[in-house]
């Protein structure tokens, strides 16, 4: 029988990869990639939840964390796409413009 | 009618001055105007408000809750009395005249308009320091004569000499009056409140209750009266601020601002009454009073200006002194407990001392701003109107009966044989100089020889100027026939005073009442006379110089006071500016600003470090960070 851990299990499993990505990518996509995972795994949390306190709030809640990550996405690539533009490059340790 | 009346009178010329300043300042007629309006206006009202009977007996005063701060509570208030209702007449006659004067004086000046303005405010303040019914009230009217007599005195302030002088004459009032609102609040801290009514019923109740602070208390508020009279040793600044326009000295170093000291001392005179005593420090001064003190300052004053006077060639300067010496005798009268006739002399001397000022305005006027009495003569021929009026003021300053000096100083002098005779030794040895330098003054720049070629060319002062004079010379001669010593007291004695005589009986009447002293005042003002006729009747230089050697130098350079203030200043400013710098450049900058500054900076640094400008850098930080705070929140 899945029970609740599981799904939590898998949860805790994609967020963490998410936040390895995120930490060691270098490619600004990939970690761009990895950050999505993070935000899914708390989907997948979230759902799970909500079905196993027989309530719909979390599903709702994760139909709006779509739309918004939906929205979010279409303007990160956009930034991604204009940065590569000017830069040539989306390697991390490439652009370290972000200092004093 | 006398509910309104002091209300316009003390408002009319502030409205007049704001009205100038904001909108007429372009058009120098209308200003002009204006100021003019107001203040005669404000006479008028005067005139009628003291000839109503109500008004001055038993007293009124009008005032409307003002502040309330703690357990002070202070109203504006307009006090009317035979006291004030006396000096507005006084401040509002003289001012009028001089308004008028100045329209033709001051018409080719380029900041006409400004001038007004600035003499109206003046007059505003004065009449309120005139009217207040309070201590807190008069200091701030006070404050405000100090502040407009330092625009006027400073009115051409593109002279250096003239902005130092209203410097000079608003630093002077400045220390002055730091002593007098020390004893404002010594009072309010001993009594509770700032009015007069209410203070000196208390002290009326038990003149004890001041205990050992009455005697300061009475000398710190005689600290305002010596800044603004000028009174040894804070009189440095009335000579100096001859700079200012001429009308402004008949106004203010004549008439008005110099006498609100005096006018003070006798509004507050109650608080002499009290026993005197000295704090626990300074008991060795014991049997030494408040009012002993003033009258001997007021002497020395009287005495030293005189003998200044002597050796003064600026024609302003001469009569500055003589400014001086007159105030000292009104303040020596208030010590020795004669308010009346310190009154008296000051309503008096106001308006031939006015007199003599535009005398010598328009001598100026016509010599192109020449001041020097040996570059003048002869001018008696030339502008005899002028000429006339000055004489008349003069013998009025000396006191040759039947003119109106003759009654006051008489008064005067009368008292201070009665109370105290060294100062009336004193006081009758500076009649014989004033007459002495007065007409030095009067044979070197009006008889004898023209002594510069420009004196062909004078000719008389226009209308407008003489009018003024002529107007002043009426109460300058005859003010003597109306007994102000009668008017006034009513008010400060309690025995009720003789009816007043017939003025062909007035004239003799100094010589029924004390013979000693009306012979020997006449011998003085003789003395004098022949002295300087004697000296200067046919001189061509000054022969004084030769003959007393150093004592002249001494005499021609003020006996060196302000080279002595200047000295003091000097020392103890440096080791002040000395130790204010070492305090800013290591405590302030060093430590302070530095310090800050060093501090923030040293972090500022160590913190940019963290700033690589890598992502993963900060993702991770980032996460460090939410993990702690997760951490924290979640085993609390």
């Amino acid at each position: 029988m899945i029970g609740l851990v599981h799904y939590l299990v898998v949860s805790a499993l994609l967020f963490g990869l998410g936040v390895l990505g995120v930490l060691l990518q270098r490619n600004l996509l990939v970690t761009y990639m990895s950050l999505e995972l993070m935000l899914n795994a708390a989907n997948l949390a979230l759902v799970a939840f909500s079905r196993f306190n027989r309530g719909l709030d979390g599903q709702v809640m994760v139909f709006f964390v779509i739309t918004v990550a939906a929205a979010e996405v279409a303007v990160g690539l956009a930034l991604i796409v204009a940065l590569f533009r000017r830069k040539q490059t989306v390697g991390v340790d490439d652009l370290t413009d972000m200092k004093l | 009618m006398s509910q309104t009346f002091p209300w316009f009178i003390l408002f009319l010329p502030l409205g007049a001055a704001v009205l100038i300043t904001l909108f007429t300042h372009e058009r120098r007629e209308l200003s002009a105007r204006l100021s003019i309006a107001a203040v005669v206006v404000s006479f008028w009202l005067s005139v009628l408000l003291f000839t109503d009977p109500r008004a001055a007996d038993p007293g009124l005063t009008l005032s409307v809750n003002w502040l309330n701060v703690g357990g002070l509570s202070v109203d504006f208030g307009l006090l009317l009395d035979r006291l004030s209702l006396l000096m507005l007449l006084v401040v509002t006659a003289v001012a009028g005249a001089i308004h008028i004067y100045s329209y033709e004086y001051m018409r080719s000046d380029r900041s006409f308009s400004a001038y007004f303005a600035a003499l109206s405010f003046f007059t505003f303040a004065m009449l309120g320091v005139v009217l207040s019914d309070n201590f807190l009230q008069m200091f701030m009217f006070w404050e405000l004569v100090g502040v407009s007599s330092y625009l006027l005195i400073g009115f051409w302030h593109d002279r250096p000499a003239a902005a130092d002088a209203g410097k000079k004459a608003f630093l002077t009032n400045r220390v002055g009056d730091a002593g007098f609102l020390a004893g404002i609040i010594l009072l309010w801290a001993m009594l509770g409140s700032v009015n007069f009514d209410f203070l000196a019923q208390k002290l009326a109740e038990d003149p004890r209750r001041l205990g050992a602070f009455s005697t300061v208390a009475g000398l710190l508020i005689f600290c305002g009266a010596m800044a603004k009279s000028a009174q040894v040793p804070l009189h440095v600044w009335l000579p100096d601020a001859m700079e200012g326009p001429t009308p402004v000295s008949a106004l203010i170093h004549a008439a008005t601002m110099v006498a609100a000291g005096v006018f003070m001392l006798c509004r507050v005179f109650f608080l002499f009454g009290a026993t005197p005593q000295w704090p626990a420090g300074l008991t060795w001064l014991d049997g030494i009073s408040a009012l002993e003190v003033i009258a001997w300052i007021g002497g020395i004053t009287a005495l030293m200006a005189a003998v200044i006077a002597i050796q003064q060639n600026d024609i302003k300067r001469i009569l500055a002194y003589s400014t001086l010496s007159q105030l000292g005798y009104m303040v020596m009268a208030v010590g020795l407990g004669g308010r009346t006739s310190a009154m008296y002399h000051l309503t008096t001397h106001a308006f031939f001392k006015s007199l003599l000022f535009l005398g010598a305005g328009a001598v100026i006027y016509r010599l192109h701003h020449e001041q020097d009495i040996w570059r003048m003569g002869a001018l008696r021929h030339k502008m005899p109107l002028t000429f006339g009026t000055f004489l008349l003021a003069t013998l009025a300053l000396c006191g040759v009966p039947p003119l109106s000096g003759y009654f006051s100083k008489d008064a005067l002098l009368g008292r201070a044989y009665e109370q105290n005779v060294p100062l009336f030794l004193l006081g009758l040895f500076t009649a014989a100089l004033t007459t002495f330098y007065m007409f030095r003054l009067i044979f070197v720049a009006f008889l004898g020889r023209p002594r510069s070629p420009h004196i062909e060319e004078v000719r008389e002062v226009p209308g407008v100027m003489v009018l003024p004079m002529l107007f002043l010379a009426v109460p300058a001669a005859l003010l003597g026939f109306w007994a102000v010593n009668h008017y006034l007291a009513e008010q400060f004695s309690s025995i009720p005073p003789e009816p007043v005589p017939p003025w062909y009986e007035q004239v003799f009447a100094p010589f029924q009442h004390l013979p000693l002293v009306a012979f020997l005042g006449l011998g003085a003002i003789a003395c004098g006379f022949f002295a300087a006729w004697g000296i200067y009747g046919k001189a061509s230089k000054d022969p004084l110089p030769e003959k007393l050697g150093g004592l002249a130098r001494a005499m021609r350079n003020r006996f060196y006071f302000d080279e002595l203030y200047a000295r003091i200043i000097a020392v103890t400013q440096e080791l002040l500016a000395d130790f204010a710098d070492w305090f800013d450049r290591w405590i302030l900058a060093g430590v302070g600003v530095r310090g800050a500054h060093g501090t923030t900076e040293f972090f500022a640094r160590l913190l940019r470090l963290v700033q690589t400008g890598n992502l993963r850098t900060y993702a991770i930080l980032f996460g460090a960070g939410v993990v702690i705070l997760l951490y924290a929140l979640l085993t609390r």
